[in-house]
Order: C-alpha cells, then sequence, then structure tokens
C-alpha cells in the first residue's frame, strides 16, 4: 500500500483506519452510505407495519426458547407434576410439557404469555397496518405486489397463531381444533380425504399436534420470514410514500436520514413494543391451560374463545342458519362450508384484488406515491369502513354467548341481531362514512376560501357584528381565499397557524422567562397581539382582513398534522 | 489507485484499471475531499445519493438549561432502564435462594410465587419500555431535527431496452423458438418432473371411506354404557329429568372422539311430549334415551342440559336441540337431530347398546348417508 499517514483523506484515528481496512475487502463504504442516507418519511401510521415486524422478532426469540421445553407428542401420559389438580389425570405429552414448562420451568410461564401476548399483537398490528394502507390509498400503483404479500402474511399470521395456540392440546385449543376440522370435512368431495391427510386417520388421531408443530415452528415461520424479507426489500426499492405537504412531490421522499433519526426512533420502537410484549406476558394472564385440563371429546367449556383474530369465523360460523344442501345420492354441502370456508375465501380474495378492482373501476393506472386523506376518497373509505362493520358484527357474534350472559340478554336474540346486524349494520355504515367524508371535504375548502374562524368578533361602524376569518393566502377582489386544496391537511384553528403564544417550556420550573418568549414571538410576528399592533386592518364585512395575507409561520416548514 | 501499482502477485503493468464512466473518484481528488469539513463530506455523499438537506434545526445549544434538562432527562430513563434490568435478575436468580420460593403451584402459599411471574414481566417490560422510551427522547430532545429530501426515480428507459435486449439475445441464441423438438420435450419434462416432485405427498393420503370410519363408532351391540370411571350404568341410578354422558366399554371407549354419548331419563311429562323418529320409537328403554353427545353441526359435545326447557345447547355455536322431540335442532346453525343410540338391558340388569349408531355422529360431510 502506498498510503502513509501523511497521504491526503487517509484515516488517522484506530477506529478510521479499521474502516478503511474492511473497506478494503468488502467495499462496503458505497452501499452503505447509501444505505444511511436513506430517507423515510415521518408520520405516526407508518409506525404500524413496524410494530408487525418488531412484534414478530419477539415471537421468533420467545418461540425459540419455549421449543426448547415442549416436546409436540400425543403420547399419552400420567400427570406427576407441581400442579396438584391435575395430578394422577392422563393427558397428551404436549399438554404435560406445557404444563411443565409453565409452571416448573424458572420463567417458562413469563415467556409462554409473552410469546402468546406478542402473537395477539402481530396479528393486530397487520390488521391496522392494512387498514392504514387501505384507507390512504397506498396500495395503488405500483404497490400491488406489496399489497399481495402483505394480505398473504395476514393469512399465514392467522394460520400460525391458530397452529400455536391448538399444539399445547388443552380442553380449549381441542375443541378449536376440532371445530377447525370440520371446517376442512365440510368442503364438498375432497373434504374428507383432506381431512384424513391432515390428521392421518379420524379425529383426532395421534399425528397432529406434532405436524402442527412443525408447521408452527418451521413451514409458516420460515413462509412470513421469506415473505417480510420480500415486502421490506420492494419497499426499500420503490422507496416509502408520504402524505401530500410542503415540498413533497410524486418523485421526492421528504423526512429524516436512516441515520441517526430514523434508525434511533425505530429501535426505540422495537424496545417499546418488546417491553409492552413483556409486561403483559408478566402481568397479564392468558390462556391458563392449567384450569382448561387436557382435551377431551365428551367436555367443554361454556364460553369456549378462540384467539381473536380467528373470532370473526367463529361468529360467521354462529350466525349462518342451518341450510345444508342435499344432492340427490347422500351427498350434501354441510352447513358449516358457506361460513368458514366460502365466506373468507371469497373476503380475502376481494381484499387481495381490492387494488386491480379499484383500478379498473377508476382507471387510474398511474403511479401514485403521495398518499390519500380519507376523506378524499369517500367511496373507498366508506367500502372499508363497511367491511370494517361487517368484520366487528362477525367478531362480536363470536362472543354473543358471553355478551349474552353478562349482559342478561337472551342468546336466540344476540344471534338474531347478529344475522340481521351483519346485512343492515354495514350499508348504514357506508351511507354515513360517505356523507362524513363529503362533510369534511367542504369543510376543507370552506376555510380555504373563507379563511379560519378566530373567534373574535367585531362590531362595524355601521353596526353590524361580524366575526373575524384569518385567510390562509392570498385574497381576490371579493376576499375569497385563492389557495387549491392539495390533498394535505388544512390548519382549523389559528394555533396551527401561529395565532397562539408558544407554551413557556418545563412545566414545574420553567428554563425559559416568559417575556424572553414574548419577545421572541413578537419579532416573529406570531400570535394574535402582534396582528392587533399591525395598524388595523380594514375587515371587510364577511370578516376578513381585506388585503388578506398570510400569519408569519417564523420561517420554518410546519409539520402537517392530522 | 492502488490497483495500478506494480506488485507481487498482481498480473503485471497490463493490469490496469478500465475507464470509469464518471463517479465521484473521478470528480474529487484526495486532496480535495481532505480539505472539506466533515458536514460538508456528508451533504457530499448524500448529494451523491440524491439527497438534499432541506433544514437542520440544531438541537438544543450546548450548556443551555433546555439541554440540561434534557440530558438529566434521558439520563434518568436510561438509569432506570439499568435498576429495573438489575430487579429481574435479582427477582430471577434470588428467588428460592434470598427470596422465598417461586414455584406457584407447589409453594402457592407462599405469597411472594404468585407475584414471581408477575414481577419478572414488570421489570422486563419496563426495563424495555425506559430503553425505548431513552432513545425516542434523546432523538426528539438532542439530536438535531434535519429534514432531508430524496428523490424518486421511475424505471430507466436505457435499462430497460439494455436489459431486454440482453434478455432476448440469450433466448436468440438459445433457438428453442426454432427447436420444437426441444421446447415439447421440455414442456413433457417439466410435467412429469412436477408431477414426480409432488408424488411424496401420497404419503399423507389415507382413504376416507375404506372400513367407513366417519360412519361407525366403537359402539356394538350389547357393549355396556359406562361412566367416565368405568362404572356400568342401570336403570335407576338416575334422577328424572337428569343427564349423565356415557361411553362405549370397550378398551379407549372413554377416549374415542365419536363416542360420547349422553344417556337422559325423561321427566314423566317429557315421555308424554316424546316424540321419537320415524323408526326409532323403539331406541330408547322406559325414560332412558340415548343421544350422541357430539354436534352434527362443527364436533363439539353439547353439553348443557336445561331440563325445564327439555334443551340442549352446544357451547360452541349455540345450536340447541329439543330433547323431547328427539334432540331435533331448534335453533342456530345445527341442521341435523343428535343420533340416537338404541339401548336395552343385559342380563345383569346394566344399559347396553343394541347395535352402533345407525348414522354417522358429529358434522355433516359430503358423502354422508342420510337416514
Amino acid at each position: 500500500m502506498a498510503r502513509t499517514a501523511t497521504a491526503p483523506g487517509a484515516p488517522t484515528s484506530r477506529l478510521g483506519k479499521a474502516a478503511f481496512e474492511i473497506d478494503d475487502r468488502l467495499i462496503v463504504a458505497g452501499p452503505l452510505r447509501r444505505t444511511l442516507n436513506k430517507v423515510f418519511p415521518d408520520h405516526w401510521s407508518f409506525l404500524l407495519g413496524e410494530i408487525a415486524l418488531y412484534s414478530f422478532i419477539v415471537l421468533l426469540l420467545s418461540g425459540t426458547y419455549l421449543t426448547f421445553f415442549f416436546d409436540a407428542s400425543m403420547r399419552e401420559v400420567v400427570y406427576d407434576g407441581s400442579y396438584a389438580p391435575l395430578r394422577g389425570v392422563s393427558m397428551s405429552s404436549a399438554y404435560e410439557s406445557t404444563l411443565n414448562l409453565s409452571f416448573d420451568v424458572r420463567g417458562g410461564l413469563f415467556i409462554r404469555q409473552l410469546h402468546h401476548w406478542a402473537a395477539l399483537l402481530f396479528v393486530a398490528a397487520i390488521v391496522v397496518h392494512l387498514m392504514r394502507i387501505f384507507f390512504t390509498g397506498a396500495f395503488r400503483r405500483p404497490r400491488e405486489t406489496n399489497w399481495l404479500i402483505g394480505v398473504t402474511l395476514l393469512v399465514l399470521a392467522m394460520l400460525e397463531g391458530f397452529a400455536g395456540y391448538t399444539i399445547p392440546d388443552d380442553l380449549l385449543s381441542g375443541t378449536g381444533l376440532r371445530i377447525f376440522m370440520t371446517v376442512i370435512l365440510s368442503i364438498p368431495i375432497v373434504g374428507t380425504w383432506l381431512f384424513f391427510a391432515v390428521l392421518g386417520g379420524d379425529f383426532p388421531g395421534t399425528a397432529i399436534v406434532g405436524r402442527l408443530y412443525i408447521v408452527h415452528v418451521l413451514l409458516v415461520p420460515g413462509i412470513i420470514l421469506a415473505l417480510i424479507a420480500v415486502h421490506l426489500l420492494v419497499l426499500v426499492k420503490q422507496k416509502h410514500t408520504q402524505f401530500p405537504g410542503p415540498g413533497r412531490t410524486e418523485h421526492n421522499v421528504v423526512g429524516n436520514r436512516l441515520f441517526p433519526t430514523f434508525a434511533a426512533k425505530a429501535t426505540g420502537l422495537f424496545l417499546i413494543v418488546f417491553g409492552i410484549c413483556a409486561a403483559l406476558g408478566g402481568a397479564v394472564q392468558i390462556n391458563p391451560i392449567w384450569l382448561w385440563g387436557p382435551y377431551n371429546a365428551a367436555q367443554v367449556s361454556s364460553a369456549s374463545q378462540p384467539d381473536w383474530y380467528i373470532g370473526f369465523l367463529e361468529g360467521s360460523m354462529r350466525l349462518f342458519p342451518a341450510w345444508e344442501i342435499n344432492f340427490p345420492g347422500n351427498y350434501s354441502i354441510p352447513a358449516p362450508f358457506w361460513p368458514t370456508v366460502f365466506l373468507p375465501g371469497v373476503l380475502f380474495t376481494l381484499l387481495a384484488l381490492y387494488p386491480m378492482i379499484e383500478r379498473k373501476l377508476t382507471g387510474d393506472t398511474v403511479s401514485h406515491h403521495l398518499l390519500q386523506r380519507p376523506r378524499d376518497v369517500p367511496v373507498r373509505t366508506s367500502l372499508g369502513v363497511m367491511s370494517i362493520a361487517f368484520y366487528v358484527v362477525l367478531v362480536i357474534s363470536g362472543g354473543n354467548d358471553v355478551i349474552a350472559d353478562k349482559f342478561d340478554i337472551s342468546l336466540n336474540a344476540m344471534t338474531w341481531i347478529g344475522r340481521i346486524g351483519l346485512v343492515v349494520i354495514p350499508p348504514i355504515a357506508y351511507f354515513f362514512t360517505y356523507r362524513i367524508c363529503l362533510g369534511l371535504e367542504q369543510h376543507d375548502r370552506e376555510v380555504l376560501e373563507h379563511g379560519i374562524e378566530t373567534g373574535v368578533i367585531r362590531r362595524l361602524p355601521h353596526g353590524e357584528f361580524i366575526e373575524v376569518h384569518q385567510p390562509l393566502g392570498p385574497v381576490d377582489a371579493h376576499g375569497h381565499g385563492t389557495l387549491a386544496y392539495g390533498g394535505a391537511p388544512v390548519p382549523k384553528r389559528m394555533n396551527q397557524v401561529g395565532g397562539a403564544r408558544r407554551a413557556i417550556r418545563g412545566f414545574f420550573s420553567p428554563i425559559e422567562s416568559p417575556t424572553a418568549v414574548e419577545m421572541e414571538q413578537r419579532a416573529e410576528g406570531r400570535g394574535l397581539a402582534s396582528a392587533e399592533e399591525q395598524t388595523g386592518r380594514e375587515l371587510t364585512t364577511s370578516g376578513r382582513p381585506s388585503e388578506g395575507g398570510r400569519p408569519s409561520d417564523g420561517g420554518r416548514p410546519q409539520e402537517p398534522r392530522d | 489507485m492502488s490497483a495500478r501499482e506494480h506488485r507481487p502477485g498482481s498480473t503485471g503493468g497490463a493490469d490496469i484499471v478500465g475507464p470509469h464512466y464518471g463517479g465521484p473518484d473521478d470528480d474529487f481528488t484526495p486532496e480535495q475531499l481532505a480539505a472539506m469539513s466533515r458536514e460538508d463530506l456528508d451533504r457530499l455523499g448524500a448529494r451523491y445519493d440524491d439527497v438534499e438537506i432541506l433544514h437542520v434545526d440544531p438541537g438544543p445549544a450546548p450548556g443551555s438549561p433546555l439541554e440540561r434538562r434534557a440530558v438529566k432527562q434521558v439520563g434518568f430513563v436510561f438509569t432506570l432502564a439499568g435498576i429495573f434490568s438489575l430487579l429481574f435478575v435479582v427477582a430471577y436468580i434470588g428467588s428460592g435462594w434470598f427470596l422465598p420460593e417461586w414455584n406457584w403451584a407447589e409453594f402457592g402459599g407462599n405469597g411472594w410465587s404468585a407475584f414471581f411471574t408477575p414481577a419478572l414481566g414488570l421489570t422486563m417490560g419496563l426495563a424495555l419500555i425506559c430503553i425505548g422510551v431513552g432513545l425516542v427522547l434523546y432523538t426528539k430532545k438532542l439530536l438535531p431535527h434535519e429534514t432531508a429530501v430524496q428523490g424518486k426515480h421511475e424505471g430507466s428507459h436505457f435499462d430497460r431496452v439494455t436489459t431486454g435486449a440482453t434478455l432476448v439475445a440469450g433466448g436468440h441464441n438459445s433457438g428453442l423458438a426454432r427447436r420444437k423438438l426441444i421446447t415439447r420435450s421440455l414442456g413433457f419434462m417439466g410435467a412429469a418432473f412436477g408431477l414426480m416432485m409432488i408424488m411424496p405427498l401420497g404419503g399423507f393420503i389415507k382413504n376416507p371411506n375404506k372400513g367407513n370410519p366417519l360412519g361407525t363408532t366403537p359402539w356394538k351391540k350389547g357393549v355396556r354404557l359406562v361412566r367416565s370411571d368405568g362404572t356400568p350404568v342401570r336403570p335407576g341410578d338416575q334422577m328424572p329429568g337428569s343427564m349423565e354422558t356415557v361411553f362405549p366399554a370397550v378398551p379407549g371407549g372413554n377416549t374415542a372422539a365419536d363416542a360420547p354419548t349422553m344417556l337422559f331419563r325423561l321427566r314423566p311429562e317429557q315421555v308424554a311430549a316424546y316424540k321419537p323418529r320415524k323408526g326409532q320409537a323403539n331406541f330408547g328403554y322406559g325414560d332412558y334415551v340415548a343421544f350422541s353427545k357430539i354436534c352434527t353441526h362443527a364436533g363439539c359435545p353439547v353439553s348443557l342440559y336445561e331440563q325445564e326447557t327439555s334443551r340442549i345447547l352446544c357451547p360452541c355455536h349455540q345450536s340447541q336441540f329439543l330433547i323431547t322431540d328427539a334432540a331435533t335442532p331448534i335453533f342456530g346453525p345445527a341442521v341435523r337431530p343428535l343420533p340416537q343410540l338404541p339401548i336395552t338391558l343385559d342380563s345383569d340388569g346394566f344399559f347396553v347398546a343394541r347395535s352402533d349408531y345407525i348414522e354417522a355422529v358429529g358434522p355433516t360431510y359430503w358423502n354422508r348417508k342420510r337416514i
């Protein structure tokens, strides 16, 4: 090497020298700089997908721990562990090892509950992330691929969760498995074949826990991991979408660079997600399997409920009427087929194809990188709320026995409320959402045209009272604002355009002098008081300053907030 | 630079770097770079990554009250995280050492064991949350806030055309379009190969129709009705209006998923109202009737018997069956009545089955025989 310590730009520190050595071998400086410099837009709703990712990491960590103690076998054993009420009860080895890891492994119960809570959070975060993507139009071209991957991930996450809570082979999960197998059995023509293929014989057999275990710890997590990797690669390649705002266009991304701001915040969020799962896992009991007992085909607890993400199928199964289709020659389509195979099949197909359906119907085939506010796309927003209403009725009906019990309502009435609600509530939700969207849209336009209501009432010389409106931009001859709506939030209160004095920092012991803040504000021309000093502008009869003008924003770009 | 030199192991003077097509190393000499400040270098690199730093809101001034307060806050939160982490360690290793035993199942009475798991969760959770909050506080209160903007590019037409040409050239040179025999044999091979690769899945296949496993249960003619502890049942053991779950007295009978059966003793008014299914009038014995416990909807055990209304409810999906109507569903998603087990007494006066169920118990399936 010809480089010496005196060569220009040569590293002098030990760390710098080490970095040069590494780059000599791996040539990573370029890609690393590009990565560190990558700009990510900042909005709270962009963290939802991250929460899903982080809870998946928590699941991998805690799940790996659990595998060292869990024995996925349906071999019959007689319990002789430390939990007295179950001693002498014969059960499967899977259930026994779950009891042992809950009672006799130091901290085992904590990790098991942490794992379960993280699983609930994982699916919940995916669902909320999906709603964010849907309502802001982030699935539009060119992001249809990632939408499809996301929908696949949601289905896989549900399957993964189901397999996970089934393998302890307790009474609750065994009942769930029995219902799941009925769902498979209900498929016309191939149902019985699939049923026997999955179980390796008649229900329950001796294979299913071992099979679900390998599905749960290897097959599905492997696919999920690979799909998450593709999901993120596509995201990085296509760059993140952003909400419209100052300086934001279809051809740029405005935000923070990965290093250090975004990386620090993301790490912080990961730790907070992990921490919340850990706190819940320790302090909030979940799935106390020792209370359910081992699986027994002759027993069931009342209020048997699946984890929340399977609840909508439970609900649809409860609500669907007793309609079995009988064909001549002893062939039938069982009643559970429609609510548990057909309905979710249609729902998830529609969900997966939605970007293509919308593209077809609107004829919008252009690439979009700026997000939409839900109010600006009333039809899509209303469809979304309608679907959520449909889903919520199903989930509530999945627990209708508990509601009937706690609120002393007839169980049959709850079923009928669900049946009727499923048909009636979604259209109502559509109608009201549509009207609300239009109302919000109109109000945005009104503020752009007439200005913000200041709350200041003035009496004009001829006795008329008017409310002063603050225009957001230049006004035309009639005093109407000339700013066009740009898809970004319109400020609706004076405080949002610097109408108020900013708060003095330091809640208990102020660390600034109020006078200094006041002076600074006046110098920046902020606040109503400073506006009044500007030699009383003449007001028009509709309450706008005649020459218009915009309050100074202090030279600081304001982050639009929803 | 260094590759141009003559070094042992290199192939000699001919081994020189070809011309670069532009690139930062041609634009900036090491001397120029050495003369730039760190901030300028940062921005220069960012510019090459198509990133422009629009605006930097510097963090609080060094030594200002604002900074002192933020540093105090962040330091406090990080210290708290350390304390919670240590508390976790203490709870974890101290239990059963200088703290009481932790095993709740064994030492449930000592107070501490009930608090062990919550203590682990809360200490670890708070430690993690504190680190996270500390990081976020650090970013928000102490780091400069910069607003950066990065360009976003559509796909390059040049790339598409040149890549397309390379791909098409490869395809063209293979001559597959002309060599029909190869394409056809490839198609045949692909299909056959794919078929071969999925063949091992055949290991999963079990014929569900061989021996009618879905339509038969362990019940047989002469098999006694026993309770889960194995004791046989005789008339008079049950009060009128009561229900008991019984199993076939065969090995594994009390764990077979399709065997659980409910034995009802009807009250006189229930007997009077009882309407048997066609051809099953003699399936009961006196005021006793036996029905499969496996719901005909989804296979859960129907277990909630409300004797005042003669209804039996499945707690899974709330199907309700009327016992006096021979367990016909009257509400909910179940379609078919619960199959009835024909019963009688054996020579010792205990209940026995007269045969297996005459129809398949449990949920409907595609080729289920109707009676």
